[in-house]
């Protein structure tokens, strides 16, 4: 099987155990992905904060590489960039005379229709849920994951039409079917300060010391993301958050490909699992 | 905050209906917008109040609110809302109308971030977080800000030192160069029905 793949600028520096982790899975799995040739940044927050079109045309400029190789189905599995397509896609459908500013912006016209998947949808509704149980060598028992979807894969729920925008339940059927257990808790689609990182670090470390407390008295030993952001803010920051806080939480932030790779019994190494800020070494010991 | 009104319709509400094609009227002030904002406790005014004072035509008030600066655009607040009103969009038209207008951002450091951020797309296409990083600091005169991150990052292979640009800058130019502050909208969209 193959499909697009728009990698974006996080899963080759600061998310690239996401990256790794993912082609370490779909190897295993024989799935190829063809990167879209010569991608840009899709922009992300700053774009769409400072000029409408710029945000549209910045996602629109990947749509456009894609048809042109002739993708139809793209995998974004940064959250980020999965939202910035999908906006990009939903404007357009909603505007010809965004149509044709596009068009006249990028000197080009995407013809054919290039879906965008996260990677949820990804490997529920392409791949299979079947194909992947049966794939499973070693099961995640005794792992208990809060599975945190934050806010790009969910919402707007107009726009991205995945999942429930305030109680989705795709990821915690996908650690299920890994063999482990997702705790319920009350912050799985609470945001994280998102690109606030850099410049508003307080609003981020409150926001993260939320979904930490959240996390713990759920009982979860583990958050699983899908998102760059998300996971930057909440393991990079967790030592900050301590700090600030005087909490003592020592919970590792994984990517949900990080865990699909462990119970397909891929090496902790070959997944990234030793790049986080957070020590993963409880986690990998029983693997 | 003492406000000045008049009994005249509010410009500034027409102006925002416009631009975003939203319709600001809509809102009856619930307040659930502002109940669920990750934000709230680090900004003067809820996003429901905000859009009171756009009704009330507070044009100079809501294009200086730190507000759509803080607005972590989660979108919580849009998906809540009972009558429908993207209150997000609205944030951001806020910002990028701010932005049109010279209005100097009264959250410098979310600026700062923004104007690091798109020099480095502009530049390479894709976005250098190391250099997007020293940027910023500069920018905000914040030199050190989490330079301890910085080495262990490195460490672990997450910080590249150097720039991947894409082969094909010009077309990336060509997007900076001509993409506008609005999408354009129909005449009809943005007239309010009451």
């Amino acid at each position: 099987m193959a499909y697009g793949y728009y990698p974006g600028c996080s899963l080759h520096s600061t998310a690239k155990e996401y990256g790794m982790s993912l082609m370490a899975v779909c190897r295993k799995l024989s799935i190829e992905l063809n990167e879209v040739e010569d991608w840009n940044c899709c922009g992300a927050t700053p774009a769409h904060t400072t000029k409408e079109e710029l945000g549209i045309a910045l996602a629109y400029s990947n749509l456009l590489n894609a048809s042109r190789q002739g993708l139809e189905e793209v995998l974004a599995p940064c959250a980020a960039c999965y939202n910035r397509l999908k906006t990009a896609k939903y404007a357009l459908n909603h505007s010809e005379l965004l149509q044709k500013r596009m068009d006249e912006i990028t000197g080009g016209k995407v013809e054919h229709e290039v879906k965008v998947f996260n990677i949820l949808e990804f490997f529920r509704d392409i791949y299979g849920q079947d194909n992947l149980k049966a794939a499973i060598l070693k099961p995640l028992a005794g792992l208990n994951v809060a599975c945190y979807y934050g806010c790009l894969l969910v919402r707007p729920s107009k726009v991205v039409n995945f999942d429930d925008p305030e109680d989705p339940q795709s990821m915690d059927e996908l650690i299920r079917l890994l063999g482990g257990t997702s705790v319920n808790w009350s912050c799985k689609t609470e945001c994280c300060g998102g690109s606030h990182a850099i410049p508003e670090t307080d609003i981020v470390l409150e926001l993260g010391k939320r979904i930490f407390s959240s996390a713990q008295s759920a009982g979860a030993k583990m958050i699983a993301v899908a998102c760059p952001l998300c996971q930057a803010n909440l393991d990079m920051r967790q030592h900050q958050i301590n700090e600030k806080y005087k909490t003592d939480f020592k919970m590792p932030v994984v990517y949900i490909t990080q865990l699909m790779g462990l119970a397909l019994g891929i090496s902790p190494v070959e997944l990234g699992l030793n790049s986080h800020f957070v020590s993963t070494g409880e986690l990998v010991k029983q693997f | 905050m003492q406000l000045k009104l008049d009994n005249n319709v509010s410009q500034f509400a027409e102006e925002i209906e416009s631009l975003s094609g939203l319709k600001v009227y809509d809102c009856y002030q619930c307040g659930k917008c502002s109940a669920g904002c990750p934000v709230g406790q680090f900004t003067e005014e809820s996003p429901t109040r905000l859009i009171r004072l756009i009704q009330l035509n507070q044009k100079e008030a809501v294009l200086n609110s730190r507000t759509p600066y803080l607005c972590a655009t989660c979108s919580t607040c849009s998906e809540r809302c009972p009558m429908n009103i993207d209150v997000a969009k609205i944030m951001e038209t806020v910002r990028i109308l701010a932005s049109r207008e010279h209005v100097k951002s009264p959250v410098k450091e979310v600026a700062a971030f923004s104007g690091a951020f798109l020099d480095s797309v502009k530049s390479n296409g894709r976005l250098f977080e190391f250099g997007m990083t020293i940027s910023f600091n500069l920018r905000n005169l914040t030199p050190l800000k989490d330079a301890m991150l910085g080495p262990v990052m490195l460490q672990k292979g997450k910080l590249a030192l150097w720039p991947r640009s894409i082969k094909n800058k010009e077309r990336i130019k060509r997007i900076f160069e001509k993409s506008s502050y609005f999408e354009p909208r129909a005449e009809s969209t943005g007239k309010k029905e009451h």
